[in-house]
């Protein structure tokens, strides 16, 4: 540890610590652009200069290592003095053209030039101005509004993995781009656009949409992948906007993939705003009170056994228990949160979340993927991993498709017949695990959906216990979801019952009604065709064209909910905008269902709801945070692990970028499969 | 010449793989990403010696950067920073011509307009119609004191004034080969043009 002074506060910090982090540890805020947490340092903007005593000349406080009893001072006249030549520097070649800039109003250069800016310009030659790249749909390019901070260069090469942006030519004429013409390959190409301190790279979605002053923010969960990558949800009036990514160091840092960030055009899109109901074939726009009845009718004149309830990927907690709630009053066990088909052991909680969590990665030295892209199922994850590898002495194995997944893996092999070779030691990578102090698997829940993905979940679970996962201060038997509901359907239970029956037992005909509660992921055309089909949700996509009624839901920005993310972490978004139209939030509608057909649930606000839930399920009562499992003791799930074939693992997804109901209905991501898939685009037409 | 376009192949050939393995065995093993800037250059005399013109195409970069397994973007970056690599085609003799302030002093507008005359364009970055002249302007080259420079290739050409870069210029278009390098008034070196006038043997020790 260093002592050291700032401004007369004694701090102590690490040795190898930067002046600028001692400076903030001391509470004193130093004007940055080309400094950032967690990128490397640059040192190129000079804007953080401080004097240090002893020292002749002002010093670039980012890359300058603490010493022990050093002084130093972040507000002299010296020091505001050299960073009022900088900013000068800096707004020399910048365009200055704030009222047509995206940035404005959330632009650190704007921000700075307050405190540091001079009231007029006393450079009257002209300016440098840029060509403007394209980059893909998702990142705007201004160039000329560039700072040289190397931000986006350093982020795409260190955190994304994917070098494709650096700095050509020099000096004045030094260009930020990719060289070759071509959009990012990434899919964290949004954080680009909160990286960037000035407006050179902003949202193409979102431009001249809004002013950052002009909206509403509101604190939320993602749920277009299983992370719960914490969110702001910016809205205007009735509008949700953009999104953003919230600081969140357990989770997503402050990253966000491109799929959570951009899907937000496809809120407005394809929307259930008002009850349908099918007649003679056709859907017709119905009332509340229309398809109250002819719901109740339905069921009532049916037996309980032959009713059956889906729930999709989108869903929170409390839809799902309320919808399970109902059923269980109506008499009916056939339930289940597995619209994939996937059968697995769910007995416990350890069987299927991703017990090492994801901070918990960068402990691990091993890591064997079975049966996953974690780039494309979970992108921030994925960073997470790669973060690790980063920092060394790590090693993963992949079983499965090969992919580059921004780190360099160990091809083990294509199907499940590779987890046996590894169980056998006849693989080298066998060694790698038997080698590693904290070794850890994740098993994509896209390999639990085939057939004999029970026996793919008990090999997995036998690999993690031969190869020293399992211990009481460690748990590295993880399974990766895809879905951002799934965690919490398998916490609640939502299951089927004693002698109830399974998706794939309700689309083969085993029941007459089918309430999906947002599932779309599922095979409408396996459904039988006299089923009677009731779709709640708040797309019109796979499920509401084979529904026969149809109750408009809310989206996730529309309601407050209860996410379980995929290491079984408890988080609550919050409602941004209000549902459209005569849509409602989805536990409501199930609470005016269950009264109308005379199977009242028993709570009558959302916090009786979630009273109940934390009441039923303790683990419910704990938000935020998180305890982890130890993974010793647990049993094993049940499968028989002998059973696995030797067929290759497929791709969970097609593209990265249309996934569910919501991404399938943005025209960005539209964009973006056009831009990154053409084969894919061609097909679609 | 064809020289606006990007060839659609770009491979090492024999030669060139001598020297790439030369290059890529100075430095350690896991460091051979050191060699990038002498694997441009290698990929750049290769283009003179095959096309006539050297320059490194964007492919040759991807070559490199493959060679070298380092990012493309990393290659770019390089091949760009430095003004003797050169991203675009040039003439058979390229005229860098130095025009910072020692040369300037001592007629380095003389050369330049007289590279314009011979080749028969109008300014910087311009190849003459015969795709013989590529005329450039370049920062100093080192060699004030036989101010002013003109570089043709990889060779210096001192002292010039506009009557002696033009005959240097005419003879090339006629066809001779590059004449020497150096001083084009015969001095020796950077010797002073009037003559030795210290360090002679008659000077005396001071007593």
């Amino acid at each position: 540890m260093a002592k050291v002074t700032v401004d007369g506060i004694e701090v102590e910090i690490a040795n190898g610590s930067s002046v600028l982090q001692a400076a903030e540890a001391a509470g004193k805020e130093i004007p940055r652009f080309c400094y950032h947490e967690r990128l490397s340092v640059a040192g190129n903007c000079r804007m953080c200069l401080v004097e240090i005593e002893k020292v002749p000349k002002p010093v670039a406080s980012c890359g300058q290592p603490v010493a022990d009893g050093m002084v130093i001072f972040t507000d002299t006249e010296n020091v505001r003095k050299s960073r009022r030549g900088v900013m000068e520097f800096l707004l020399i070649n910048h365009p200055l053209d704030c009222p047509i800039c995206d940035q404005g109003g959330e632009c650190d250069l704007q921000d700075e030039a307050v405190s540091y800016g001079r009231d007029t310009s006393r450079y009257e030659e002209g300016k440098r101005a840029s060509a403007q790249p394209d980059w893909g749909p998702l990142v705007k390019t201004t160039m000329t509004r560039c700072i040289h901070c190397t931000r986006c260069i350093r982020f795409s090469t260190e955190i994304a993995g994917v070098p494709e942006l650096g700095a050509t030519l020099r000096g004045e004429n030094m260009q930020v781009g990719t060289y070759v013409d071509k959009a990012l390959s990434s899919e964290l190409s949004g954080n680009l656009i909160d990286l960037c301190p000035v407006g050179a790279l902003t949202s193409k979605p979102y431009a001249y949409t809004a002013r950052s002053w002009e909206l509403r923010k509101t604190d939320s969960v993602d749920v277009l992948d299983a992370v719960g990558a914490n969110i702001r949800i910016d809205a205007r009036g009735a509008e949700v906007l953009r999104i953003l990514p919230r600081l969140n160091d357990d989770v997503n840092e402050e990253w966000l993939g491109d799929k959570s960030r951009f899907s937000v055009d496809g809120l407005k899109r394809r929307r259930l705003d008002r009850p349908w109901l099918r007649e003679n074939g056709k859907l017709r726009a119905a009332s509340w009170e229309e398809v109250f009845a002819a719901v109740t009718n339905k069921i009532k004149a049916s037996k309980p056994e032959r009713l059956g309830a889906i729930a999709g990927d989108l869903v929170d907690v409390e839809s799902m228990l309320a919808l399970k709630e109902m059923f269980t009053s109506l008499g009916s066990p056939n339930l289940d949160c597995r619209q994939d088909g996937a059968v697995f052991d769910a007995s416990q909680r350890g069987f299927y979340l991703f017990n090492t969590t994801i901070a918990g990665i960068e402990e691990a030295d091993a890591l064997v993927i079975i049966g996953s892209n974690p780039r494309h199922e979970a992108p921030v994850l994925n960073a997470r991993i790669r973060k690790r590898w980063l920092a060394g002495h790590f090693e993963a194995g992949l079983v499965g498709v090969p992919h580059d997944l921004t780190y360099p893996t160990t091809h083990i092999g294509s199907g499940p017949d590779a987890i046996t070779a590894l169980l056998d030691g006849t693989h080298p990578f066998a060694e790698v695990l038997k080698a590693a102090k904290k070794p850890m698997l994740i098993l994509g829940a896209g390999a639990l959906t085939r057939p004999d993905g029970a026996a793919i979940h008990a090999a997995a679970w036998k690999l993690a216990a031969q190869f020293n996962m399992l211990n009481d201060d460690w748990h590295g038997f993880n399974v990766l979801h895809h879905a951002a509901a799934r965690t919490g359907a398998l916490d609640i239970g939502f299951l089927p019952g004693p002698g109830g029956k399974s998706t794939a037992q309700m689309l083969a005909g085993g029941v007459d009604i089918l309430w999906l509660l947002g599932a779309d992921a599922l095979d409408t055309q396996a459904i039988g065709a006299d089923t009677f089909v009731i779709y709640q949700g708040h797309h019109g996509d796979a499920g509401a064209a084979r529904a026969d009624v149809i109750l408009p839901g809310a989206a996730y920005t529309e309601k407050d909910g209860t996410y379980v993310n995929t290491e079984g972490r408890v988080q609550q978004g919050f409602i941004a905008v209000k549902p459209p139209g005569d849509a409602r939030e989805d536990w409501r509608i199930l609470r005016a269902i269950s009264a109308y057909m005379g199977h009242a649930l028993r709570y009558d606000t959302l916090q009786e709801l979630r009273a109940h839930l934390a009441q039923t399920y303790p683990l419910f009562a704990l938000t935020g945070e998180l305890r982890r499992l130890a993974g010793a003791n647990l049993g094993a799930p049940a499968g028989d692990r002998a059973a696995v074939s030797a067929v290759p693992f497929e791709p969970v997804f097609g593209n990265y970028y249309q996934t569910d109901s919501i991404s399938r209905a943005s025209p960005t991501m539209a964009a973006c499969v056009e831009a990154h898939y053409p084969n894919l685009a061609e097909a679609a037409q | 010449m064809n020289a606006n376009i990007e060839p659609t192949d770009f491979v090492f050939d024999a030669a060139a793989e001598a020297a790439v393995a030369r290059a890529i065995a100075r430095y350690p093993a896991g460091k051979q990403a050191s060699a990038v800037m002498a694997l441009l250059d290698i990929a750049q005399r290769q283009m003179e010696r095959l096309t006539g013109s050297a320059w490194v195409p964007r492919l040759a970069m991807d070559v490199v950067a493959q060679r070298l397994g380092i990012a493309a973007a990393r290659v770019y970056e390089i091949a760009t920073f430095y003004t003797m690599y050169n991203t675009k085609p040039v003439g058979k003799y390229h005229l860098q011509v130095c025009t910072t302030t020692p040369c300037w002093l001592r007629g380095s507008d003389e050369v330049v307009s007289s590279c314009k005359k011979v080749a028969g364009i109008e300014g910087f970055g311009q190849t003459s119609a015969d795709g013989l002249f590529t005329m450039t302007e370049v920062e100093c080259l080192g060699g004030c004191v036989n101010a002013p420079i003109l570089q043709i290739n990889d060779d210096y050409y001192e002292d010039l004034d506009a009557a002696r870069t033009e005959a240097l210029l005419n003879a090339l278009k006629s066809g001779a080969p590059l004449p020497p390098a150096g001083s084009s008034i015969g001095r020796q070196a950077s010797a002073p043009v009037t003559n030795q006038t210290a360090l002679l043997n008659n000077t005396k020790p001071v007593e």
